[in-house]
């Protein structure tokens, strides 16, 4: 084995790396003028780099780039969606907000069979049948529902009848909208119709107050 | 040339952020810009076409899927590197217990003969020396241990900074210089007969 300091060595290889400290550097290239076991360890290191280097640089064959497309996930639109709401978490989660709420809405509509009515003091209500009496006038919306309604009288508010029947007199006068809700479309955007004028009153008041 | 490499990085970026947002013709420039670097390291870890195509190809696919997760402010290559090259380490170590490629054809390009012969040990001196050089690159390569071949090739065919081959290998500076170190030991000692 060489007798050579082992630290000759290692500034072989850093000399190679490139990273020798320029007085390391001038004891390396003493040592090697004068050893010829460490010349020819350092001659065989550089043979075999430029030996490496001398490699023919191999291309991809032709038709790889096809070949990696046609690898690629089919399902791009998904993919896409699905990237869109990682990138956008708040909009994911009003997405997940909105689909959980309107769950709700829609078994809300399929549970509750029971006969409700609107309460005013002036209606007449007759098992699940609500009559608005001819001559009288009602303030205020009415909503009845899993019932039926019949109007000869006069309203001052929307009429809405859901899951039921409406029958107007030629006497009667409604003076707000009028709407009857079968389908569950129908009443879901009727629920967040009123939440919305929940939420957002002003604009119907106002109206009516500059009137 | 640095400003080069700069441009080159924000036109990849550009590219990204295309496939980001849905457009999977963007990625196709992508590929065209690296497939021949890519191949290039998965042929010379693997030392067979067949083999570097499947697994260069799996590289970029992996990329495409996982785009969402590569950091811009960091380089492209060394991320399609780091997962090309974890590829073809995963394919040497399965292959390991039976390395011999029976399924292919002998003769087939005379490259799975030499992964073959890589496996099975050293030739003997006289057929060495009638290699034809590429030849002897090939085997050579093959015959370094697996952990010294992936710097080496990074180091002497791509030509990257110890640093760069570090952060594709996910390791120290320290460990990559030593295994360079080790690695052109062996290639020294192996071609003592040159």
């Amino acid at each position: 084995m060489n007798t050579c300091p082992e630290k000759i060595i290692d500034y072989m290889h850093a000399y190679l790396d490139e990273d020798i400290r320029p007085e390391e550097e001038r004891e390396l290239q003493e040592h090697l003028a004068n050893c010829s076991e460490c010349k020819e360890i350092m001659d065989g290191l550089e043979e075999s780099i430029s030996f490496l280097k001398s490699a023919t640089q191999i291309k991809a064959p032709a038709g790889f780039v096809d070949g990696v497309i046609a690898r690629l996930p089919k399902e791009k639109s998904q993919v896409g969606a699905q990237r869109f709401l990682r990138r956008h978490p708040l909009l994911s989660a009003a997405a997940m907000f909105l689909l959980l709420m309107s769950a709700t809405l829609f078994s809300s509509y399929g549970n509750d069979q029971h006969f409700s009515v609107s309460k005013q003091p002036n209606l007449v209500v007759q098992g699940e049948t609500v009559l608005v009496p001819a001559g009288e006038t009602i303030k205020g919306d009415i909503v009845v529902k899993n019932g039926s309604l019949r109007i000869e009288g006069q309203v001052e508010g929307d009429v809405t009848v859901i899951h039921g029947s409406k029958f107007m007199a030629s006497t009667a006068i409604v003076t707000g909208e009028s709407e009857e809700i079968d389908k569950a479309f129908d009443w879901l955007w009727y629920k967040i119709k009123n939440t919305v004028k929940d939420i957002f009153p002003s604009s119907k008041e106002d109206e009516k107050q500059e009137k | 040339m640095e400003r080069r490499r700069y441009a080159l990085d924000e036109l990849i970026n550009k590219r990204i952020n295309e496939v980001l947002k849905g457009k999977q013709d963007a990625f196709e420039e992508i590929v065209i810009l690296f497939q021949h670097r890519l191949y290039h390291v998965c042929y010379r870890m693997l030392n067979n076409k067949q083999e570097a195509e499947d697994i260069a190809q799996e590289a970029f696919v992996r990329a495409y899927i996982n785009i969402h997760t590569f950091d811009q402010k960091r380089k492209f290559s060394t991320w399609i590197f780091r997962i090309a090259t974890n590829l073809c380490i995963d394919r040497i170590r399965k292959k390991k217990p039976d390395y011999h490629l029976d399924a292919e054809v002998p003769g087939t390009e005379g490259l799975t003969m030499y992964s073959q012969i890589a496996a099975a040990g050293d030739l003997p001196e006289e057929q060495i020396e009638k290699m034809e050089a590429q030849e002897r690159i090939r085997y050579e390569i093959g015959r370094l241990p697996d952990k010294y071949r992936s710097v080496i090739i990074l180091r002497y065919f791509e030509e990257l900074p110890l640093q760069e081959i570090g952060d594709i290998l996910e390791l120290p500076l320290g460990t990559v210089k030593t295994r360079v170190h080790r690695g052109r030991e062996a290639l020294r000692k192996q071609m003592g007969t040159m």
